[in-house]
């Protein structure tokens, strides 16, 4: 566990959390590891885990059909995936691969959840660790929509 | 004709296209290709990385277009995407044809600045046409930089464009490439991410180091501010900028944007003289 503190705190996610937060947080967490062409999590699935990436590379898709799936963003190492945990229904709204052999922390988010509703500090400290990720993630969504590439470039 | 009396000539007429043909052709992305051309009277046109040339189809008009190539030596390469009428006409021209060729026009990137620094070339879209010329510098001159890294955005896998030259970039050591694309099918095992994602990414040391930047508007402009948050100095942030030009020598006044004339004045300029216009809708 202590080991598993130390994998925690030193992941960018939770860079400078307060020792008590990370012993809370630490709590729910466990190592996972997938192979490359693993699916983490299929789209429409509960949204039971938040995932840390240590080593490797995930690929967040989303499938139309007759176009297969497409790729919209690709995460790597000190990146998070998984946001839904936080937001009911807790269900994932898009498929999860890891494209290289990946190393990551799995959030147990039914227990993150009760954690942080249980202690609204550690809930406010997540939620502005959460924030950035989410507004970051919004704006290169929007750059991404405008196709600056595409014709009118 | 010598090259220095032919570059005396194109500095004496510069309204005045010169005549050069079309010897190869390749097709880089699905609307965009590379030229291969060959000055009429022989001589070689001696250009700086960045600059461009305005590029004649006989019968149809003139469009600003960067030189591609490498400024120490071979054939003078330009790259073209088909977006109107003119760089339509340019794309279609088979080995042989006749084209137009004025210039070298504008300031181009700041190779003398960057020596001794860490360099980094970020490229949008066909925006790494115009970077390749100062890549192939930073390349051949290699000990006279620091490190060296390209980061490059396309829209898909299949736009990128000179994509076996950067794959061959790739392998080399002495330069960081990473290359991410906006949207891929599920066999495409790179990144996929707007180009800002990639800074984070790169190793540099922002106090001493040097960015350029080519690509849409918008995409620049962000790059800009994600450099800046990292430490870049805004006027260590280079960019190249397009709008429509006429004479390209400084007299119409087509390309103005704010006290500047984008053909005469860059189009390479720095983010800390840029920025304010930057942020002005419809200049
Ligand atoms: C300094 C400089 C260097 C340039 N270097 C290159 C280069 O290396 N390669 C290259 O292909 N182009 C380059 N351009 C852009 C090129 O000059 C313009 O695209 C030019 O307008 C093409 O003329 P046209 O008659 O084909 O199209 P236009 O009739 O001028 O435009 C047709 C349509 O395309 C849109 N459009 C214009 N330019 C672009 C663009 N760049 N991307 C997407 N849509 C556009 C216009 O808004 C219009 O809707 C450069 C421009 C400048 C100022
Ligand atoms: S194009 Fe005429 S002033 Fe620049």
């Amino acid at each position: 566990m202590e080991n598993l503190e130390r994998i925690l705190a030193a992941h960018p996610f939770f860079a400078g959390l307060d020792g008590e937060f990370c012993t809370l947080a630490c709590g729910c967490a466990k190592n996972a590891r997938f192979d490359a062409g693993q699916f983490i999590c299929h789209e429409g699935d509960s949204a039971d885990q938040f995932f840390l990436v240590r080593e490797g590379r995930v690929a967040l898709q989303v499938s139309a059909p007759g176009r297969g799936a497409s790729t919209f963003l690709t995460l790597g190492p000190g990146e998070v995936f998984g946001v839904n945990w936080l937001v009911p229904p807790y269900r994932w709204t898009y498929d999860a691969k890891a494209i290289a052999p990946t190393r990551a922390i799995s959030m147990d988010a039914a227990c993150l959840r009760n954690k942080c509703e249980a202690n609204h500090s550690l809930g406010y400290d997540v939620m502005k660790r959460l924030m950035p990720v989410l507004v970051e993630r919004l704006h290169t969504a929007r750059v991404q929509m405008l196709d600056l590439y595409g014709a009118r470039g | 004709m010598s090259d220095a009396a032919f570059a005396t000539l194109m500095h004496a007429q510069p309204m005045v296209p010169q005549v050069a043909h079309v010897r190869g052709r390749r097709k880089d992305t699905p609307d965009a290709w590379t030229l291969d051309l060959e000055l009429a009277n022989g001589a070689r046109l001696i250009y700086a990385p960045g600059q461009f040339n305005m590029l004649t189809a006989f019968g149809v008009g003139e469009a600003a277009i960067s030189v591609s190539g490498d400024p120490a030596g071979g054939p003078l390469i330009h790259t073209i995407r088909a977006v109107g009428p003119v760089s339509r006409a340019l794309t279609a021209l088979e080995p042989g044809d006749p084209i137009g060729v004025r210039g070298p026009f504008g300031v181009g990137w700041p190779m003398a600045q960057a020596e001794g620094k860490d360099v980094l070339l970020v490229a949008g879209g066909l925006g790494l046409a115009p970077l390749r010329p100062a890549l192939y510098r930073l390349l051949g001159e290699r000990a006279r930089f620091g490190r060296v890294t390209l980061l490059f955005g396309a829209r898909t896998p299949e736009d990128i464009v000179f994509r076996h030259e950067v794959e061959s970039w790739r392998a080399r050591f002495d330069i960081d490439v990473d290359v991410t694309v906006d949207h891929a099918a599920s066999e495409w095992h790179g990144h996929v991410g707007v180009v800002t994602t990639l800074i984070s990414r790169a190793t540099f040391d922002p106090c001493n180091a040097l960015a350029m930047i080519c690509g849409p508007e918008v995409m620049m402009r962000f790059v800009a501010m994600a450099l800046v948050e990292k430490g870049f100095g805004e006027d260590a942030i280079y960019l190249s900028m397009e709008r429509n030009m006429k004479c390209a020598i400084g007299h119409c006044g087509h390309c103005q944007l704010g006290p500047t004339f984008i053909c005469r004045d860059g189009p390479v300029f720095t983010y800390a003289q840029l920025k304010r216009f930057l942020a002005i809708k419809e200049l």
